[in-house]
């Protein structure tokens, strides 16, 4: 695992997408999984091909051969991001904790919503469920913990809130972040290709929609 | 040419070797737990490494051969049955149309994996058989083994004459694995977080027991609290099949096949990839212990055992090649 300043920065993140992207387009064989994150690059490697093929002391073959792949991507803080805007209906039936977050924090609904829209969020990476977006930095007055009691059953598309992150249950799931919406795109679908609708790296702008705008696009998808 | 399910057991998936490549969107290569007895399933009948296997648990499903078929059985033994003789693990065998296979009760280890002769018939997902059941795709329909779900066969097959009116047929090849599980030390690397722990000693000292949750995401164990030095929170990093993490208790999970690919908690080390079977057949009320070895001597460990997977399946090629020939098997 390569290492980063552990903090959640978009100019970090952005060095570890710069590393990530570059490991991708040279897919060297010895690679089998890349997991980005906030800070931190996992690079899973064939281990057994290594040390049939190339080195014995993977360990140390690996730990010679990732800086040489990856020199000139260290001093990278910002990296192309593909812009995705996704719709999101902030109806209290489908942002099912928005009114209360809303109370939490002495503020209208709407103001809460033009705070969760009146910027892009970087994700920053995907995990916990295939396709889930961790994204931030969430408006420091929409900062909230997770629910002391998670839910048993997040619907699918739910937008959601924990801590300075935002993110989207790509699938139905238990769950405790905070949620303020939902989005009729399906977020992931293993029958699509790509299944996963959103990429680490990619940089995304909610869009509020009605609760009608939500159903006419859900029966779209 | 196909598999009927009569009753349905506690989670019975098709799984074989994982799925690579994707868990930078979140999705974990899955996989069999025990992928030494994947393999020689696979090799008893002849298939290829990577062929889907069904991954079997206790209580389990109950299967009605609706055509002929060579299988056979590695991992767990949970004294497999047809019409009320025992059937051999780790030998292949021929079974006939109609007939009835059960499991009776485990006697060793926690997973049973049936391979079948060409394959079960199914559409890989993102390159591979293994059911991932939280995206509901790959394997059978994404889910686990439902009553009267029909597990198709790729490769007709009708031994009637050399079954001679039986229910089913051992063929004479034993090979052996249980050589290459261990029974109660499994082997770990430092993780990027053992220092953490202030007493390191504390790991390998004590014995640890599996709780029952122990399943296909994660072990969790218990045992005598592990110390640690306090750190801030993590942020989350991807994590690996395998990891140990050290929750804010000072107890530990291991994360298991269907891991999920990032976490936040304190990584003390993680079982080498040679004694992961040993733990997904780890039965509950054995005790388990650890010992430390460096990455390469892990490494080396998991290159040896797959070397002897190797010759396993080069002897069990020939050996079926023989039949062949001799029986006009296939």
């Amino acid at each position: 695992m390569l290492n980063w300043p552990q903090r959640i920065d978009p100019a970090v993140n952005a060095a570890v997408m710069a590393a990530f992207r570059r490991l991708q387009q040279l897919s060297p064989r010895w690679v089998r999984d890349l997991i980005p994150a906030y800070a931190s690059l996992t690079i899973v490697y064939d281990a057994l091909y290594i040390y049939a093929e190339l080195d014995k002391d993977v360990a140390g073959w690996v730990s010679l051969q990732v800086p040489a792949l990856l020199s000139g991507t260290e001093n990278i803080t910002a990296t192309p991001a593909r812009q995705i805007d996704i719709p999101v209906c902030y109806d209290p039936a489908y942002g099912l904790d928005i009114t209360a977050l809303a109370g939490q924090k002495e503020m209208s609904v709407e103001e809460l919503i033009a705070l969760h829209t009146g910027r892009s969020y970087t994700v920053y990476m995907l995990g916990f469920l295939p396709g889930f977006p961790y994204m931030g930095t969430v408006a420091e007055q929409l900062v909230a913990p997770r629910l002391s009691k998670p839910r048993p059953l997040v619907p699918a598309g739910s937008v959601g809130i924990a801590g300075a992150q935002t993110g989207i249950y790509p699938l139905a799931s238990p769950g405790g972040w905070n949620i303020i919406g939902q989005t009729p795109l399906r977020m992931f679908d293993a029958a699509r290709e790509p299944a996963s609708f959103c990429q680490p790296g990619d940089e995304v702008t909610f869009v509020p929609i009605s609760a009608r705008e939500f159903d006419q696009l859900k029966k779209q998808s | 040419m196909s598999i009927r399910v009569l009753q349905p057991g506690l989670m019975d998936t098709i799984q074989d070797l994982g799925r690579y490549g994707y868990q930078h969107l979140g999705i974990n290569p899955g996989g069999a737990m025990d992928r030494i007895a994947v393999r020689a399933a696979n090799a008893l009948v002849g298939n290829p490494a990577g062929e889907g296997v069904l991954e079997m648990h206790f209580p389990t499903s109950s299967f009605l051969f609706e055509s002929g078929a060579i299988i056979a059985l590695s991992g767990g033994d949970f004294t497999a049955m047809i019409d009320g003789r025992v059937l051999p693990l780790n030998k292949p065998v021929l079974v006939a149309a109609q007939a009835l296979l059960y499991f009776k009760g485990p006697v060793s280890g926690a997973r049973c994996y049936m391979a079948v002769r060409g394959g079960f018939d199914l559409e890989p997902w993102m390159g591979s058989y293994s059911t991932h059941l939280k995206a509901g795709a790959g394997g059978f329909h994404g889910r686990a083994l439902q009553k009267n779900d029909m597990l198709p066969l790729k490769q007709k097959a009708n031994y009637a004459k050399l079954l001679d009116r039986k229910d089913f047929k051992v063929l004479p090849r034993m090979i052996y694995t249980q050589n290459m599980y261990v029974t109660t030390e499994l082997r770990i690397t430092a993780g990027s977080e053992f220092t953490l722990l202030s007493e390191q000693e504390q790991l390998f000292n004590h014995s640890f027991d599996c709780t029952r949750h122990c399943d296909r995401m994660g072990y969790r164990l218990e045992g005598v609290a592990l110390k640690h030095y306090k750190e801030g929170e993590l942020l989350s990093s991807g994590v690996t099949r395998g990891a140990i993490q050290l929750m804010p208790d000072g107890q530990m999970i291991i994360l298991t096949a269907d891991h999920q690919t990032t976490g936040g908690y304190p990584r003390i080390g993680h079982v080498i990839a040679a004694d992961l079977p040993s733990l997904a057949q780890h039965r509950p009320a054995q005790p388990l212990r650890f010992t430390l070895v460096s990455v390469n001597d892990a490494i080396a460990a998991h290159h040896e055992q797959t070397q002897r997977l190797h010759l396993l399946e080069n002897a069990c090629k020939l050996q079926l090649e023989k039949w062949r020939q001799a029986y006009d098997l296939y």
